[in-house]
C-alpha cells in the first residue's frame, strides 16, 4: 500500500450529501477483474452524457479545480460495498477525502487503498467549501502524523481522528493481510479451542 | 457475569485476539463469494503465493453479472462472461465449492445461503456485498466487506474489526392489513434516515418483529445497510429453528440437537444496554414508498412529498432539490396516482418464494395495466422451481408478469435487465440511488404488495383498497 503522511494541494468541492457508491462507480462498469483503470468512470453520470460528452457543469469538468484532496457531503460513500469506489478515487489521482461524515464500508475500504478519509465538523466543512469555491487555488495540508487539517490561507485548522492502528499502517504502507498472516498460530490455536456447537 | 446482548456475546465468541491498539482479530465462520467483488481477491493471494486457508468456510455463486433470460446459453456481454468465468477458474484452483450458473442451487448469494441452512444462528458471515446483512435475521453477525477484506478473510479466515456500538430497534404491536416487513424497515430508515445507523450494529426486537417470518426477517435486516448500519440481527427463536430443521446444510441428528442447544443461548440479556435504543408502534405504520433518491426519503404512500420548508435539516436543501429533479416529482405532490412504467419484483430484499406467494395471491384473476412492463425474478433456482411447482408461473403468465432465472437482475443496473432512462420503475429491491436500476432510471422503493398494486392498475396505488 502507496505510504500517507502529510499532504499540501488544492482540492476539489462536491457539496452533495449522501453521495452513494453508485454513483462514485456505477455498477456497469465493475465488470474488470484487475483493480486498474476505475478512474475514467469516476462520477460516471454525474461527469459524462450518455453520448460520452463531459456536462460542464460537473465539478472535475471545470478547469478551476484540481488537487488530490476530494472535499463532500455528508454520508459519503453510503450503499453498496465495492471497494471499486475506493479504486475509482485512488486511480484519479485523490489521496483525502473530506467530509462531515463517511459509511462505515467505505472508510474501511478506502484505508485499505492509501486513501485518508478525514472527517471534519460541519462548521468547517462550510468553511472549506466557501474557500474553495471562492478561491480555487486555496491550499488546504493534511498532516496525517499530527492529525490535523488546515486551510493555509488563514490557518485555520481542526484535528481529526483516526484510529492509532491504521495511522500506523497508513504511514508505514502496511496492509492489513501482513497482521493478520502474522497471527497464523493464534488463529489455529483458536479454532482448536473452540467448543461450540457451530459448524 | 455482566449481561450482555445477543451482539455482543456472539461478538465475543469470536475474538482471536485483541490487541492494545488494535482492532479485533475476529473469526470468520461462513464466507460467501461472487464474480463481481472476489477476482482481485484471488489476484492478491496468487501475488502472494497463498492459499486459501480453510476452503470449506467459503462458498461462491455468480449472481450479480449473470442474466435472467436464456440462461442456459453463454452469456452474451464478454466482460460479464469473462468475470463469471474468472470466479469459475478461481474456485476450481482453489478449491471452493460453486454454485453457478446451471447449478441447481444458483441464486442470489443472500438468498441461497439461507434456503440451503449454511446460515446458522450464532455465526460471523462476511461477503464483498453490502446486503449481507441480511442474515442476520437468523441471528448472526453478518456484514459487508471490501475486496481487501475478502482477501483477507481467504487467507487467513479472519477479518480485522472495531467493535461497532449497539442499537436496538424495537417495533410493538400489529401490523395493518396489507402492511408487511418492507414497510417496517422502510418506515424505520425513513425515521432515521440513510446514514442515521453508521456505526452501530442493530438488534430488531418487539413484538411486531418475532411474529414475522424467516422470509420476511430477512427483508428487514437486509436494509440494515440503508441506514448506515454495519449489520442488524434478530435473535432466533421456534421460527428460525423451523424453518432451518431439514435444510441441505443443516446439522442433522445428535448434531441439531446439539446446535439447536448453544442457538437458545442466543439471546440478549434482560439488563443488557444498549447505545441507543429507538421504539416504534407497529400501528403507525403504513403502505411506504420512496419517493427520492436515497432509502431514507421514504413516505406513506397516502402522504404527499414533503415540501423543502418541512425539512428538518436546511443543508438538505440542495440534496433534496437534486433529487426530487432527478425523480421528475414535484414538492408536495401526491405519490399516490404517480404512473410506472416498469414493476421489479425482485433482489436478495423480496425475492423469496413467500414474497412470490403473497404476489401471486393478489394478481390471481387480475391483469396488468396494458403500458406496464413486469418482472418477477425469483431470488434463486429454487425459489423458482418450487414457484412452478406451486402454478405460481401461471398465475403470473395470466396476469402478465413475466418470471425469469435467478439472479440480480433490475436492482443494480449491471446485468441485461436495466430500467431505460427516464422511466419509472416500482421495485422491491433495496436502493434507489440515481442510475441504481440503468442510467436515468426513476426508482421507488416498495413492498412486493404494492408493487404487485401498481402492476395492476399501472400507478402507485394503496393496496389496502384492493384487499
Amino acid at each position: 500500500m502507496q505510504k500517507f503522511t502529510t499532504l499540501i494541494s488544492t482540492a476539489v468541492p462536491l457539496a452533495v450529501e449522501n453521495i452513494d457508491t453508485d454513483q462514485i462507480i456505477p455498477a456497469r462498469f465493475l465488470k474488470a477483474t484487475t483493480r486498474e483503470g476505475f478512474g475514467e468512470n469516476l462520477f460516471r453520470d454525474w461527469r459524462y452524457n450518455p453520448d460520452g460528452s463531459p456536462k460542464p457543469d460537473f465539478v472535475l469538468n471545470n478547469p478551476q479545480y484540481k488537487g488530490e484532496i476530494l472535499v463532500t457531503g455528508k454520508n459519503f460513500g453510503c450503499g453498496s460495498s465495492r471497494e471499486h469506489a475506493a479504486w475509482a478515487i485512488a486511480d484519479y489521482g485523490f489521496r483525502v477525502v473530506v467530509s462531515s461524515f463517511f459509511a462505515d464500508i467505505f472508510k474501511n475500504n478506502a484505508l485499505n487503498n492509501g486513501i485518508l478519509p478525514v472527517v471534519v465538523s460541519d462548521a468547517f466543512l462550510k468553511k472549506l467549501f466557501a474557500a474553495i469555491e471562492s478561491h480555487p487555488q486555496t491550499q488546504i495540508e493534511v498532516n496525517l502524523e499530527q492529525q490535523t487539517i488546515t486551510l493555509l490561507e488563514d490557518g485555520s485548522q481542526e484535528s481529526f481522528d483516526i484510529n492509532p492502528y491504521k495511522k500506523t499502517c497508513l504511514i508505514n504502507g502496511y496492509d492489513d493481510i501482513d497482521y493478520l498472516l502474522s497471527l497464523k498460530a493464534e488463529i489455529e490455536a483458536f479454532e482448536n479451542g473452540r467448543l461450540t456447537g457451530q459448524v | 457475569m455482566k449481561p450482555r446482548t445477543l451482539f455482543d456475546k456472539i461478538w465475543d465468541s469470536h475474538v482471536v485476539t485483541s490487541r492494545p491498539g488494535h482492532p479485533d482479530v475476529l473469526y470468520i465462520d461462513k464466507h460467501f463469494i461472487h464474480e463481481v467483488t472476489s477476482p482481485q481477491a484471488f489476484a492478491g493471494l496468487r501475488r502472494r503465493g497463498l492459499p486459501v486457508f480453510r476452503t470449506n468456510r467459503t462458498v461462491a455463486t455468480a449472481d450479480h453479472n449473470v442474466p435472467t433470460k436464456d440462461q442456459h446459453l453463454p452469456i452474451k456481454d464478454a466482460l460479464s462472461r469473462m468475470q463469471v468465468e474468472t470466479l469459475t477458474k478461481n474456485c476450481a484452483d482453489f478449491g471452493i465449492e460453486l454454485y453457478g450458473l446451471g447449478h441447481p442451487y444458483q441464486g442470489i448469494v443472500h438468498v441461497i445461503g439461507p434456503e440451503l441452512g449454511i446460515t446458522q444462528p450464532g455465526m460471523t458471515i462476511v461477503c464483498g456485498d453490502s446486503h449481507t446483512s441480511t442474515h442476520g435475521a437468523f441471528g448472526t453477525i453478518a456484514f459487508g466487506i471490501g475486496t481487501s477484506e475478502v482477501e483477507q478473510v481467504l487467507a487467513t479466515q479472519c477479518i480485522l474489526q472495531y467493535k461497532p456500538k449497539r442499537m436496538k430497534i424495537e417495533v410493538n404491536g400489529t401490523l395493518g392489513k396489507g402492511v408487511t416487513s418492507k414497510d417496517i424497515i422502510l418506515y424505520i430508515i425513513s425515521k432515521i434516515s440513510a446514514g442515521g445507523a453508521t456505526g452501530y450494529f442493530v438488534e430488531y426486537a418487539g413484538s411486531a418483529i418475532r411474529s414475522l417470518s424467516m422470509e420476511a426477517r430477512m427483508t428487514i435486516c437486509n436494509m440494515s445497510i440503508e441506514m448506515g448500519a454495519r449489520g442488524g440481527l434478530i435473535a432466533p427463536d421456534q421460527t428460525t429453528f423451523e424453518y432451518l430443521k431439514g435444510r441441505p446444510f443443516a446439522p442433522q441428528g445428535e448434531a441439531w440437537e446439539k446446535a439447536l442447544a448453544y442457538w437458545q443461548t442466543l439471546y440478549t440479556d434482560e439488563e443488557a444496554e444498549f447505545d441507543r435504543v429507538l421504539t416504534f408502534d407497529a400501528a403507525d405504520i403504513e403502505p411506504m414508498i420512496t419517493y427520492g433518491t436515497n432509502p431514507g426519503m421514504g413516505i406513506k404512500i397516502t402522504d404527499r412529498i414533503p415540501t423543502a420548508n418541512e425539512l428538518a435539516d436546511t443543508s438538505e436543501l440542495p440534496s433534496f432539490r437534486k433529487s426530487l429533479e432527478y425523480m421528475g416529482l414535484r414538492e408536495g405532490a401526491p405519490i399516490k396516482g404517480q404512473p410506472v412504467d416498469y414493476v421489479f419484483i425482485g433482489s436478495c430484499t423480496n425475492s423469496r418464494i413467500e414474497d412470490l406467494r403473497q404476489v401471486a395471491a393478489f394478481v390471481k384473476g387480475k391483469k396488468k395495466a396494458p403500458h406496464v412492463e413486469v418482472w418477477v425474478i425469483p431470488g434463486s433456482q429454487q425459489v423458482r422451481k418450487q414457484a412452478q411447482a406451486e402454478g405460481l408461473d401461471r398465475i403470473f403468465a395470466e396476469a402478465g408478469f413475466e418470471m425469469r432465472g435467478a439472479g440480480c437482475s433490475a436492482c443494480l443496473g449491471m446485468n441485461e435487465d436495466k430500467i431505460p432512462p427516464g422511466k419509472y420503475c416500482i421495485s422491491t429491491s433495496n436502493r434507489n440511488f440515481e442510475g441504481r436500476q440503468g442510467p436515468g432510471a426513476r426508482t421507488f422503493l416498495a413492498s412486493p404488495l404494492s408493487a404487485a398494486a401498481a402492476a395492476i392498475t399501472g400507478s402507485v396505488t394503496d393496496v389496502r383498497e384492493m384487499l
